[in-house]
């Protein structure tokens, strides 16, 4: 604003006149002139192929709610506040049978949060690991990495999944289970995990890493509406508002705890327990979308030319700036747009996690449809949501990729 | 091949010993590798059974005798055993169809006639055309099902995913609008729950007195789901045929469809065939999500198959069949992929 200003004020003569000649011009075209330019051509025949796909729409719909009220069903969404009569095997939100059906689809939709993104997070991570591995030039190993991507790429998840799920079921019960250094335990009820919260706090850990990355967004969208957002101002926002939560937490006298699973009786007490199903599909899509973006790494890497590493081993770089520095920044055009797409799918295909009974969000719009009759509502209802956690992850990700995108070059 | 060996050695040397990071990332890979590799082996190889039935097995190790009994059901499922030539036939049949398509020597006008007539006999024998009883749909099973569904939905959705590419990318806004409303709808949607619709809405959505069967409602759904993906791969490639193409044609005289069917289409085809097989490798993985909705495709077939009362619970023996046919096709089809690339790169001008 202030910016146009300063040019009017100053503005040469010569361009106060052709100000004035765009003025007096031909009219601009009216509003139905606009409509009708972006019609386009064989208005008539668009709009009645239009009317088909309309009418045919509409005749479907018809004929649904024709079907609902035969046997009995009221169309619409008050179904949502009803008791569901099913219990959830997990869910991050209390739940018992007889809470309502939007308190099931919201646990639904919670757990389908939760493994997408401890997917994307570890399979980014495992991902670009295997793919550093892949370029190295170490035969055996570039071999071996190799055959990890051919075999996980050209099987089926599915097929993966129920694989997994066989080995969680046929680990050792938790008796006969041997600890990993005494703290991560394998067993047929599930992978055991130290945990960490705090003791007397008002809220807990999960909580307070929530409130940290609301605080981070919310500071980063400020800083770039005021366009002060530069790497040093944001790398101190984020760590403010990461801080700032455990900092409150220790002042109202919190104090931090592990507690380290340990066998008692017949059971593993203490610490975290993930059920053999979120296992197995956690590290279903793992291991499959971390063969996928190691493929997404090495493409980008080799991506960058040669010409790249001689220039700056001439400047005297040696291998760890080389990469920090010139290869990455480049890598990351070709990465970032490719990375974005296989969180989506991953996204997406945690809506397998169905098939191996972990109660995401369509298993429980399944249950929800065939208890109540409402089939249509309920899908509705999981397309929109993952509808609405791809538009969101896209814009997220479009934000990071204007960020790494060659100037000058954003569209 | 002495002389082979010693001329690779140095490299081999060089690779695994280089320097001294090299050689302690060999060493660490090797110990991996030690800590894996013989317990598998124990297991597929040493400890396994290959012959007898599912007593001689031990829970030591694999039993490949299930493999041996359940081959038959892990292919074909339930479909009637003394018509199993049939579904065989459709193998054969579909396999030399895509043969044919995956040579550029066969690429022409005969291709596009043949695949319709391909896929209808495949449709008539799998239902059992000309026999007294007719077969069910709900009786089809195994590896046909797979190969019939993708390949069906895949040649059916090619030209709806033309006519989207092409609405996209016109200057018609209406239906600009609604091609993109649709595809990215699909394309923002899981397939679990295209086929729930397939399932739960169809039946309902359809007039009275009109009933599809499951396994059609979900090839329906299906080829609707696929054309969006296929659309978005072809209108990369009209995005890639230069302008003056369609501006020289137009100076020629010829009207729209003459331009985009002799003109754009080959070539915005020729420029994508490569990501439309790696498209087609991915919905050949995604066919096993039919095991969802309890259509016994391969990978259901192979799960039915260890729930057999006399072979209980060899599921990872029954999965690891059905990995590795997945795998052979994926696998082919990639390389091919690869091949084509690079000969279509090689020379650009159409192969006679």
């Amino acid at each position: 604003m202030e910016h146009f200003r300063d040019s009017g004020r100053n503005a040469p003569v010569a361009d106060r006149r052709v100000f004035h000649i765009v003025l007096s011009g031909p009219p601009r075209p009216g509003l139905a002139a606009k409509i009708q330019a972006w019609w386009g051509g064989w208005p008539w025949g668009q709009l009645a192929l239009l009317a088909v796909f309309a009418a045919l729409g509409t005749l479907f719909i018809g004929n649904v709610l024709e079907n609902m009220a035969r046997i009995g069903i009221l169309p619409g969404f008050a179904f949502l506040s009803s008791s569901a009569n099913f219990e959830i095997g997990e869910s991050p939100i209390a739940f018992r049978a007889g809470d309502t059906y939007l308190r099931a689809l919201v646990a639904g939709l919670l757990n389908t949060l939760k493994v997408s993104l401890l997917g994307c997070l570890l399979a980014t991570i495992l991902g670009v690991a295997v793919g550093v591995a892949g370029l190295s030039r170490n035969l055996l190993l570039s071999r071996l990495v190799r055959w990890f991507i051919e075999i996980t790429r050209n099987t089926p998840l599915l097929l993966q999944l129920f694989f997994w799920m066989a080995l969680a079921k046929a680990l050792p019960a938790p008796r006969q289970a041997s600890g990993v250094f005494d703290a991560v335990f394998l067993t047929n009820r599930g992978v055991y995990i130290p945990s960490l919260y705090f003791v007397g706090g008002p809220f807990g850990i999960v909580a307070a890493l929530g409130i940290a990355a609301i605080a981070t967004l919310v500071l980063i969208v400020l800083l770039r509406a005021t366009g002060r957002l530069t790497r040093r101002s944001g790398m101190v926002a984020t760590g403010l508002a990461v801080a700032a939560p455990f900092a409150f937490l220790l002042l109202v006298g919190a104090r931090p705890a592990a507690e380290l699973p340990a066998l008692s009786g017949f059971n593993i007490r203490g610490g975290l327990n993930l059920s053999p199903e979120f296992a197995a599909l956690l590290t279903g899509l793992v291991v499959k979308f971390a063969a996928l973006i190691a493929e997404i790494v090495r493409a980008g890497i080799q991506s960058v030319g040669k010409g790249q590493w001689e220039a700056a081993r001439a400047l005297g770089l040696h291998d760890g700036h080389i990469i920090r520095l010139v290869v990455m920044p480049q890598a990351l055009r070709v990465i970032t747009p490719l990375t974005t797409s296989s969180y989506l799918d991953l996204t997406k295909d945690s809506s397998l996690a169905v098939a191996i009974g972990f109660p995401d969000l369509v298993s429980i719009v399944n249950t929800t449809a065939n208890t109540t009759g409402q089939s249509m509502e309920a899908l509705i209802i999981l397309i929109g949501a993952f509808l609405t956690i791809n538009l969101a992850l896209s814009a997220l990700m479009n934000i990071y990729n204007n960020r790494v995108a060659l100037k000058g070059s954003r569209r | 091949m002495t002389t082979r060996l010693a001329r690779a050695l140095p490299g081999l040397r060089a690779g695994l010993f280089g320097t001294r990071a090299n050689t302690l990332v060999t060493l660490a890979t090797l110990l991996l590798l030690w800590q894996t590799v013989p317990s598998l082996l124990r297991w597929a190889v040493l400890d396994a059974t290959f012959t007898g039935d599912a007593n001689a097995c031990t829970r030591a190790g694999a039993c490949w005798a299930f493999v041996t009994a359940k081959l038959h059901f892990i292919l074909f499922a339930f479909y009637p055993p003394d018509l199993q030539w049939r579904p065989l036939l459709v193998i054969v049949l579909l396999c030399a169809i895509l043969a044919a398509s995956a040579l550029p020597r066969f690429w022409g006008r005969g291709l596009i006639l043949a695949w319709p007539l391909t896929i209808v006999a495949c449709w008539l024998l799998m239902q059992g055309a000309f026999t007294a009883t007719p077969i069910p749909s709900n009786q089809w099973g195994g590896l046909p099902v797979t190969l019939f569904v993708w390949a069906l939905c895949f040649a059916a959705a090619t030209p709806i995913a033309v006519l989207l590419a092409l609405a996209r990318r016109s200057n018609l806004g209406g239906l600009r609008t609604f091609a993109v409303l649709y595809i990215e709808l699909m394309r923002g949607t899981p397939m679990v729950a295209i086929l729930y619709v397939a399932m739960l809405i169809l039946p309902m959505a359809l007039p009275d007195g009109l009933s599809i069967d499951k396994m059609l409602r979900a090839i329906i759904m299906v080829t609707l789901f696929w054309a969006a993906y296929i659309a978005e791969v072809i209108r990369a490639g009209l995005q890639a045929v230069p302008n003056g193409q369609a501006e020289a044609a137009t100076a020629l005289g010829l009207g729209y469809w003459r331009i985009q069917g002799l003109v754009i289409l080959p070539q915005a085809f020729r420029i994508v065939i490569p990501g439309i097989v790696n498209l087609a490798i991915g919905f050949l993985l995604a066919t096993s999500l039919l095991a969802v909705i309890g259509i016994f495709d391969l990978l259901n077939a192979a799960r039915a198959s260890a729930a057999d009362p006399q072979w209980l619970g060899f599921y990872n023996e029954a999965y690891i069949v059905v990995a590795v046919i997945y795998f052979v096709i994926c696998f082919g089809a990639s390389r091919y992929s690869q091949w084509l690339e690079r000969r279509l790169g090689n020379n650009g001008a159409a192969p006679a």
